[in-house]
């Protein structure tokens, strides 16, 4: 079986563990640099007011990748290939997992308040359109049962006609 | 009629020279011949060219100090200590490590310039919020985002604020007093906007850090508190403050240099003799005296532009009262000529004649200041990272930048200047 595991900062370590105790086959560690991040960061050596030189040096955030691949990996502790990408994340995401069977991702959002709404963004896009298998993983504890709302007090009333 | 129209070109071509900088060349390349033709053609006369860069003078030498001093306190490690500061304090949760980002980057711009915010405190962001497992783009963002919006507090905080004091001949405590509340008002909201968009990304577990103790600076941090005393207390007695960021810096600078001949391995003459030297010239960098010819020779051909029917028109434009609905009139004037042009000559072009009204000419550096968030061209903050466009040839990730924008300038600007407008009150100024 095909892992590929998408690693984001804050979430990745949620995703390994799952990836190591739970499956089993050929695991693929990806991460992608946002270009957003790196267009605020790579600012050209003589740009107005830049005062020569630029903000961050043109392989901190290949650096930053490399160093988030490499502790992913000494966390799996087993062989495995390493995919670093750059590109919108969410969508590079679902490209890299073209010829995967199943791909492991972190939730994202904020799930403090659990409903409709707690999964971000990023991770509603790859759900929906990643083209293998997908296993969600919290990234902290998964919640208990006490989270689940209590039901409504009155159950919904009932329709007498039902429209055909 | 002509006169606008060659006037008006050249500052269009001065400002798409700075922004393309082709061949590298430094933006006064073009910034000052076009500045000495105006004034041979008698656009400028003599004695009105004279009186602009005598006005400039003292506010072209602050602004170099200040970078100066900026640049010396980045190799005392003050900025290193600062991110430090903020992993320790954040406890690895990204949503504290905003709200210590926001503290640290709004305290940067207002003392020591929006460019020290952009140059020499995001990197560090950057790599704090690595270091503690946060996504960094929330924080990198917020510094982009203050660099221009929280540079609204002091006359140092932005080149903007400077230009407009020299102008109107505002104190540097009246100004202070007047824009404390707008400042925090701006800062207010754009911490709850950027809570509320980037909520996913702060979403992710605290990771606890053990704590490293980091030595602070105590000795710059120091003088960087006596140079801000000294800026307040510059003006009862007389004296420009360009003075007091001079002496800052000096300070600064002497004590690296005295420590440096002081230390052991410092006597060695063959090794020592080309390291002073190189810090020297990255001391003259960092005042980047390029920059000062742009600006003096940019304030002669907004004042050529200003002189023809152009400046008229603007004019007419202008608010006249400091009322409410004149105030948000002004700032948003200045907002939209901010993100057409640029902030430097918006602000060059719109305080003139307003300079006799302290709240008017407030009012514009709030649209100024603030208003840059909204596009990429805006300002000089934003064009540091729009030739990144030129430079790399993928398509940007612009989108996300421009709602983002798109929420915080507006309400910002609505804040702000209700804000100023209850100081103005309050203070009994007009």
């Amino acid at each position: 079986m095909k892992i590929l595991v998408w690693l984001t900062e804050g979430t990745w370590e949620a995703c390994v563990d799952a990836a190591r105790d739970l499956l089993d086959g050929q695991i693929t560690l990806l991460h992608i640099i946002d270009p957003a991040i790196a267009e605020v960061l790579a600012v050209p050596p003589t740009a107005l007011l830049g005062r020569g030189k630029p903000l961050a040096a043109p392989d901190t955030l290949a650096d930053a990748q490399h160093a988030l691949l490499d502790a992913a990996a000494a966390r799996l502790g087993r062989p495995t290939a390493r995919l670093g990408r750059r590109g919108r994340p969410e969508r590079e995401a679902v490209a890299a997992s073209a010829d995967t069977d199943i791909l492991v991702l972190a939730r994202d959002g904020d799930h403090t308040s659990l409903g409709p709404r707690s999964l971000g963004h990023a991770t509603r896009f790859v759900i929906d359109h990643a083209p293998c298998q997908v296993l969600l993983v919290w990234p902290d504890r998964p919640p208990d049962l006490a989270t689940i709302p209590p039901p409504p007090p009155h159950p919904p009333a009932k329709r007498t006609h039902r429209p055909r | 009629m002509v006169s606008t129209a060659v006037t008006v070109a050249l500052l269009l071509g001065v400002l798409a020279f700075a922004v393309a900088r082709p061949w590298r060349l430094p933006e006064a390349a073009a910034a000052v011949p076009a500045a000495v033709l105006v004034i041979a053609s008698g656009l400028v006369p003599w004695p009105a060219a004279v009186h602009e860069l005598m006005l400039l003078g003292p506010t072209v030498g602050f602004l170099a100090a200040i970078l100066v001093l900026a640049h010396l306190a980045d190799t005392e490690g003050v900025f290193r200590y600062a991110g430090a500061a903020a992993a320790r304090y954040s406890g690895g949760s990204p949503r504290r490590l905003l709200a210590v980002v926001f503290a640290i980057a709004a305290a940067v711009t207002a003392v020591l310039s929006l460019d020290a915010t952009i140059v020499l405190l995001t990197p560090i962001v950057f790599a704090t919020a690595a270091g503690v497992g946060a996504r960094p783009k929330p924080h990198v963002y917020a510094c982009t985002h203050l660099a221009n919006s929280a540079s609204l507090l002091l006359p140092v905080s932005n080149l903007t604020n400077l230009l407009a004091v020299a102008a109107s001949g505002l104190g540097f405590l009246t100004f202070a007093k007047l824009m404390a509340l707008p400042w925090l008002a701006v800062i207010a909201v754009e911490y709850l906007i950027f809570r509320w968009f980037f909520a996913d990304d702060l979403a992710t577990p605290a990771h606890p850090q053990p704590a490293a103790p980091v030595r602070a600076p105590r000795f710059a941090l120091t003088v960087l508190t006596a140079t801000l005393a000294g800026f307040a207390a510059s003006e009862p007695l007389g004296i420009h403050p360009a003075w007091i960021a001079l002496a800052g810096a000096l300070i600064l600078g002497g004590r690296r240099a005295l420590r440096r001949s002081g230390t052991p391995g410092g006597s060695d003459r063959v090794t020592n003799h080309p390291t002073r030297l190189r810090e020297i010239w990255s001391l003259v960098v960092a005042a980047n005296p390029a920059f000062c010819a742009f600006v003096f020779a940019l304030g002669i051909v907004v004042l050529a532009v200003s002189r023809t029917g152009f400046g008229a028109l603007v004019d007419r434009l202008t608010p006249h009262h400091a009322d409410l609905p004149g105030l948000l009139a002004m700032a948003a004037l200045a907002a939209i000529l901010a993100n057409l042009l640029n902030n430097l000559p918006a602000t060059l072009m719109l305080v003139p004649p307003v300079a006799h009204t302290p709240g008017l000419v407030l009012a514009v550096l709030l649209g100024v200041n603030i208003g840059p968030n909204l596009t990429y061209v805006g300002s000089l903050a934003t064009l540091l990272w729009r030739q990144v466009l030129h430079a790399h040839d993928h398509s940007p990730a612009t989108g996300e930048f421009l709602r983002l924008g798109a929420l915080t300038v507006p309400a910002g600007l609505a804040v702000a200047v209700a804000a100023l407008w209850l100081g103005l009150r309050v203070f009994g100024v007009s």
